[in-house]
C-alpha cells in the first residue's frame, strides 16, 4: 500500500467550498436551449393543411383534424395537425418537412395536466402558453427535406419563336420528368382543386416509376385530353400546391404532357383497352370542343352510340381555333381528338345546328342532347368608332392564324385587354411581324391571363401600357390605319373592398394611329340555334346556362356544359363538364343501372 | 510485456462440466435486471460456491425493442429518428453510422463542414459517455463520491448538445446528407468554458479516484483480458487496447476528418480492470483535445447539408455496406442492405456490447467473488440496448 493513495482521495473536502452544480430554480433558471425542440407550434393561418406533418411522422404523433376555420378556403384542405404528445418523440420531422413554414417547436418542454386526453392538441388553434415563444427550433432555409426548385423547362428563345408557329416548350426529358416528379409531395391539394379531380400524385408516381401506361390510363380516367391539358391548362393545381409556398411548385401541367409524350398514339387502343359493350342509345352533342368531345368519350365507353355536331371544318374547338399553335400545335390536339374518334364516336363537321339540321330534330332523333357550344362572340367595347373595318377581334385573328388565312393585321397593332385570348393574339401577331402594343384597363398583377404567358409576351417584345382606357376609335388620314383615343387610368380603392376599380383620368388623353386595333376583352355565347320557347324552358342567365346537378336542364333530355354553362371558362372544366354530364346522362337514360345506395351517395 | 497475474483467462473453449446444483454446494444468484443505472437492463445468472462465481451466464431480453425490424418499415429519414435509441448513452455514433451508410448506399456526400461538425459532435459524444463512465466504475466500487461529480459535469456537456442540437439525449442531429442546422452563436466559447472545466475535474477525479487505494485494490487484477483472448472473442475498443492491441479505427481507417486531427493512439499493458480505467481516462483527456482541435480546425463556412432526394419516396438502389466507427467501447458498425424500394432491406447493428456483456463477460466473471461483479460489468464498458437491437 502506498500512503500517497491513502491520503489522496481526501482530496475531495477540497470540493466543499466550491458553488454546487445544482440549480436551485431550474424552470426559470433554465429554460431550453434557442434551438430546443420542445412543443410544437404551428401558425394556423399560414399552414395550408397538406399533411405533410403527418405523412413524415414515424410515430403517427400527427393527425389532419377539420378546423372550421379554415373549410373552404382556397388551396386549404381545412385541416390542421393534432399532435399526440402520448407518441411524439421531438425529432421534429415535422418542422423540416412543412411545406408551408408554419410548424416550428418553442423551447417549452413542462407541462402538467391530471387529464391524458389534454395532451393531444390542435397546435395554433387551441391556445397554449408557448404559443408566442420565439425561441426554439425552426427549420433553417437552406435546409430541405425534398428539392424546393422546380427542374427548368427548355424553351424557345424570344427570339426564334417569333420566327414562326413551333411551340415554344420543348417539353422533359425523361430523366427531367424524374427529377420533377421526384418533387411531388402527395399531398393531394392539387386532385381537390382541379376541377376534372384528376389524380396528380397518382400519374406523377407513374412518372418515378417509369410506367407511362399507368401514367396513360389514370389520366384518361378523368380527362380524355392529356395531350392539351399538358399543354395549355390552366393548371390551377400549380396555384395551390403546397410545394409551391417555400419553392416552385410541381410542373404539374408539363408532367402531365411528359407521360403523353412517351406514349405513341397507336399504343393507346392496347394500354387505355377501353372495351365497349353497346347499350343501343343514341346522344347527339352540339359543340366539338372539349365539354363536347369529354361528354362524347365517357358516353361512348359507357356503349352509346354518339354523334357530334361540329359548325367548324374541323374538331377541337377554341383549342384548334382559339389556342395557337406555338401553344398547342394540332399533333397534340389531334392524339386526343384522334382516340376518341378511334373508338367509334362520329364527329359531323361544317354541320351548323340552327342551320343545317334544327335542334327539334336532333331532341326527337336522340335519347338525349349536350350542348356544348361555347363562347364564341366577341364582347364588346362599347366605344365610339367600335365597328370601325380595321377593328377585329382577338378571336377572329386567332381562328384565322391557326387556319393558316392572313388576318391582314399590318405592321403596327394595338391590342385592347389582359386575358389569354388578349396576349395570345398579341404573340400571334408578333409572329405575323407586327409591332405589338397591349392596352389594359388595369395593372399587370390584375391581368386574368396566365402569369407565364404575360412574362413570354414581354419577352418576345409586346409593349404592355396598363392603366389604360379606350375611349374612342376613330378615322385615320390613311383609310388602312385607325387612331384610337385612349385615356389614362387611376387605381381607385373600392369602398366595398371589392378590386380596385380603374378610373379615367380625362387630362390624359393619348391618340395613337394602328394599323389595326384587336379587340380581346372577353366573350360572350350565340344561342341563336336554339328557338325562343326553347331558350325561354332553358334556364339561362346572361346568356350561360345554369345547369342542375348533373349537368341536366329544365328540358328534358337535354344537357349543358362547356363554357357556355360554367364561370370558369376554362378546358379543363369543360372536360369535367362532359365528363359528369355523361354521368347525368347515364343516369337519365339507364336509371336500373344505379342502386338506391348510389343515388344515396351521390 | 509484463506478466499478467491474478485471474487469467485461458483460450478454452470446451464446455465446462455441468455444475451439480443437487450436492447442495453451489447457489444461484441473479445480478440485475433490476440495475436501470449502471448496466442497464441485463442480468447474469451467478453460480456460487460460497463468494466466488464459478459459472456466469448473461440473460438478456428486458430491453428487446426489435430496432433492426422497425427500421425495415419506416422509410430512410424517418429511421433516422430511430436509430438514436439503440446506445441511449451514444446516440451520436448510431446516428452518424446510419447517415453515412445511407450516403455511401445512394451516392450522396457530406459537405465538408458538415463532416467536422459530425467529428465533433462524436468527440463530445465520446466525452459525455466517459464522464458517465467513470462515475459508474467508480460507483461500481463504493466510491460514490466521483459520480456525483462526473455525472453531473456530464450534464454541462449535455448542455452543449441542447444548444447544439436541439436535445439533451437524442440529438437527431446527423441527418443523411449532412447537420441539420449550424453551430449556434459563440459555440466556442462555451465549449471552450467546458473544456477547461472538463480537464481540471479530470485531475481532480485522477487523484480522487485512480490513486485511491481502495480502487486500486478492488480493480488490479480483476478481469484480466489477455491479448490472445482478443481476436477470438472480437474484443475491441478500450478492452483491446488496455491489453496492448494498438487498434483504433479512428487512426486505422480514418473516416470524417480525423485523419486531419493530432492524436496517438493510447494503449496499456496492466489488461485489468485498472488499466482500462485509467486508459478511458486518458482516452476523455484525449478526447477534449480533439473537441479543442475541431473547434479550431473547422472551417468557418460552407454547406451543411448535401442536396437531398424528396425524402417521402426516396428509393436507393440495391446495394449492401458495412460502416464502422471507434466508439468509446470500440468498433460499433452497421450492416446494411437497400434493395432499390423506399425502405432498407436489412440492418445489422454490430454493437461492442455483444461480445463484451455475453461471451467476455461469462468468461471473466468466473473465479472472481460477488462483491466484484458489477464492477466488472461495468469495467467491460456494455450497453445492452445494443445486445437486443
Amino acid at each position: 500500500m502506498n500512503l500517497k493513495d491513502l491520503l489522496s482521495p481526501f482530496y475531495v473536502w477540497q470540493r466543499a467550498f466550491e458553488k454546487p452544480y445544482t440549480s436551485m430554480r431550474p424552470i426559470e433558471e433554465r429554460p431550453g436551449s434557442p434551438s430546443y425542440r420542445g412543443f410544437h407550434i404551428n401558425v394556423a393561418d399560414t399552414c395550408v393543411g397538406c399533411g405533410c406533418c403527418h405523412t413524415i411522422c414515424q410515430n403517427d404523433a400527427i393527425d389532419m383534424v377539420p378546423v372550421e376555420k379554415y373549410s373552404g378556403n382556397k388551396g386549404d384542405s381545412g385541416l390542421r395537425p393534432r399532435f399526440d404528445y402520448g407518441r411524439c418523440c421531438w425529432c421534429a420531422l415535422c418542422v423540416d418537412m412543412c411545406t408551408a413554414g408554419s410548424l416550428r417547436l418553442s423551447n417549452e418542454y413542462i407541462w402538467t395536466s391530471r387529464e391524458p386526453a389534454d395532451f393531444m392538441f390542435v397546435a395554433g388553434v387551441e391556445e397554449k402558453h408557448w404559443q408566442d415563444n420565439e425561441l426554439g427550433y425552426r427549420r433553417e432555409k437552406s435546409y430541405h427535406l425534398y428539392p424546393p426548385r422546380r427542374i427548368e423547362m427548355e424553351m424557345l428563345s424570344p427570339d426564334e419563336s417569333i420566327e414562326g408557329f413551333d411551340e415554344v416548350v420543348k417539353g422533359y426529358d425523361v430523366e427531367q420528368a424524374k427529377k420533377e416528379a421526384d418533387r411531388c409531395i402527395e399531398c393531394g391539394m392539387c386532385v381537390a382543386t382541379c376541377p376534372a379531380h384528376m389524380d396528380v400524385p397518382d400519374y406523377i408516381k407513374s412518372i418515378r416509376d417509369g410506367d407511362y401506361d399507368e401514367g396513360l390510363r389514370l389520366m384518361y380516367r378523368t380527362n380524355p385530353f392529356p395531350a392539351t391539358c399538358g399543354r395549355i391548362c390552366t393548371r390551377r393545381c400549380e396555384s395551390v400546391c403546397p410545394v409551391g409556398l417555400q419553392g416552385d411548385s410541381i410542373a404539374i401541367r408539363w408532367l402531365k404532357r411528359h407521360i403523353v409524350d412517351q406514349v405513341d398514339a397507336k399504343d393507346y387502343a392496347r394500354i387505355l383497352n377501353d372495351n365497349i359493350e353497346e347499350n343501343g342509345k343514341q346522344v347527339a352533342v352540339i359543340g366539338a370542343g372539349p365539354g363536347g368531345l369529354s361528354a362524347a368519350y365517357y358516353l361512348r365507353k359507357k356503349g352509346y352510340e354518339v354523334s357530334v355536331y361540329e359548325a367548324q371544318d374541323k374538331a377541337g374547338g377554341m383549342l384548334r381555333y382559339g389556342v395557337p399553335g406555338y401553344r398547342l400545335p394540332d399533333s397534340g390536339l389531334d392524339k386526343d381528338i384522334n382516340y376518341i374518334v378511334s373508338l367509334g364516336v362520329e364527329i359531323r363537321n361544317n354541320t351548323r345546328i340552327g342551320t343545317d339540321i334544327s335542334f327539334e330534330s336532333l331532341l326527337n332523333d336522340y335519347d338525349a342532347v349536350f350542348l356544348s357550344t361555347g363562347l364564341s362572340v366577341p364582347s364588346s367595347m362599347r366605344i365610339n368608332g367600335e365597328d370601325h373595318p380595321r377593328v377585329l377581334s382577338g378571336l377572329q385573328v386567332l381562328a384565322d392564324a391557326a387556319s393558316g388565312r392572313d388576318p391582314g393585321i399590318g405592321n403596327k397593332v394595338a391590342v385592347i385587354g389582359g386575358g389569354n385570348v388578349a396576349m395570345d393574339a398579341s404573340r400571334v401577331s408578333r409572329r405575323l411581324g407586327a409591332d405589338v402594343t397591349i392596352l389594359y384597363r388595369r395593372r399587370i398583377s390584375d391581368m386574368p391571363a396566365d402569369i407565364e404567358e404575360i412574362h413570354e409576351a414581354q419577352e418576345e417584345a409586346c409593349t404592355i401600357v396598363t392603366q389604360a382606357i379606350p375611349v374612342e376609335i376613330m378615322d385615320a388620314p390613311d383609310e388602312k390605319q385607325v387612331i384610337i383615343k385612349w385615356g389614362e387610368a387611376e387605381m381607385v380603392q373600392d369602398p366595398k373592398g371589392g378590386r380596385p376599380r380603374p378610373v379615367l383620368q380625362e387630362d390624359r388623353m393619348h391618340e395613337d394611329t394602328y394599323d389595326c386595333i384587336i379587340s380581346a376583352i372577353g366573350q360572350g355565347s350565340n344561342l341563336d340555334y336554339l328557338s325562343k320557347e326553347v331558350q325561354e324552358q332553358l334556364a339561362i342567365e346572361w346568356g350561360r346556362f345554369t345547369p342542375g346537378e348533373y349537368q341536366h336542364t329544365s328540358l328534358e333530355k337535354v344537357f349543358v356544359g362547356g363554357d357556355v354553362a360554367n364561370r370558369t371558362a376554362d378546358a379543363i372544366s369543360a372536360i369535367e363538364d362532359g365528363h359528369h354530364a355523361a354521368r347525368g346522362i347515364d343516369r337519365f337514360l339507364r336509371p336500373e343501372m344505379y342502386t338506391e345506395l348510389d343515388q344515396e351517395i351521390s | 510485456m509484463t506478466q499478467l497475474t491474478g485471474h487469467s483467462a485461458s483460450l478454452d473453449f470446451s464446455q465446462p462440466e455441468p455444475v451439480d446444483m443437487s450436492s447442495g454446494k453451489y447457489v444461484k444468484l441473479w445480478q440485475g435486471p433490476q440495475h436501470p443505472g449502471i448496466t442497464g437492463n441485463m442480468s447474469l445468472e451467478l453460480t456460487l460456491d460460497g463468494d466466488e462465481i464459478i459459472e456466469c451466464k448473461t440473460h438478456v431480453g428486458y430491453l428487446h425493442r426489435a430496432f433492426e425490424k422497425l427500421m425495415e418499415g419506416r422509410n430512410y429519414i424517418q429511421n433516422f429518428t430511430v436509430v438514436c435509441r439503440i446506445a441511449v448513452p451514444e446516440p451520436a455514433f448510431n446516428e452518424y453510422l446510419y447517415a453515412e451508410g445511407l450516403e455511401q448506399l445512394s451516392g450522396i456526400e457530406a459537405p465538408e463542414r458538415a463532416q467536422w461538425i459530425r467529428t465533433l459532435n462524436l468527440e463530445m459524444m465520446r466525452l459525455a459517455s466517459f464522464m458517465m463512465w467513470i462515475g459508474g466504475q467508480s460507483g461500481a466500487f463504493g466510491l460514490y463520491t466521483v459520480p456525483n461529480w462526473t455525472i453531473a459535469y456530464r450534464d454541462y456537456v449535455l448542455d452543449l448538445f441542447e444548444e447544439m442540437t436541439g436535445g439533451r439525449i437524442y440529438h437527431m442531429y446527423m441527418v443523411p446528407g449532412g447537420v441539420r442546422f449550424d453551430l449556434p452563436k459563440d459555440f466556442d466559447k462555451r465549449v471552450k468554458e467546458v473544456m477547461d472545466g472538463a480537464e481540471k475535474l479530470l485531475d481532480q477525479v485522477e487523484r480522487v479516484m485512480y490513486n485511491n487505494v481502495v480502487f486500486k485494490a478492488r480493480s488490479k487484477g480483476l478481469g484480466i483480458i489477455t491479448p490472445e483472448m482478443v481476436d477470438p472473442y472480437g474484443i475491441v475498443g478500450p478492452n483491446a487496447r488496455a491489453s496492448g492491441i494498438k487498434r483504433d479505427l479512428r487512426k486505422d481507417e480514418p473516416y470524417l476528418v480525423y485523419d486531419q486531427l493530432d492524436f496517438d493512439i493510447i494503449s496499456g499493458t496492466g489488461a485489468d480492470a485498472y488499466e482500462r480505467a485509467y486508459l478511458r481516462l486518458q482516452e476523455t483527456r484525449q478526447c477534449i483535445s480533439l473537441i479543442r482541435q475541431c473547434m479550431d480546425r473547422m472551417p468557418r463556412s460552407g454547406p451543411l447539408q448535401a442536396e437531398m432526394p424528396n425524402v417521402l419516396h426516396w428509393k436507393i438502389p440495391p446495394g449492401e455496406t458495412y460502416v464502422k466507427a471507434e466508439c468509446t467501447r470500440g468498433e460499433y458498425g452497421y450492416f446494411m442492405v437497400t434493395d432499390g424500394t423506399e425502405y432498407i432491406r436489412r440492418v445489422f447493428v454490430r454493437g461492442p456490447s455483444y461480445t463484451h456483456a455475453i461471451a467476455v463477460m461469462e468468461k471473466l466473471a468466473v473465479g472472481t467473488n460477488i462483491a466484484d461483479i458489477a464492477g466488472l460489468m461495468v469495467s467491460l464498458h456494455t450497453y445492452p440496448p445494443e445486445i437486443e437491437r
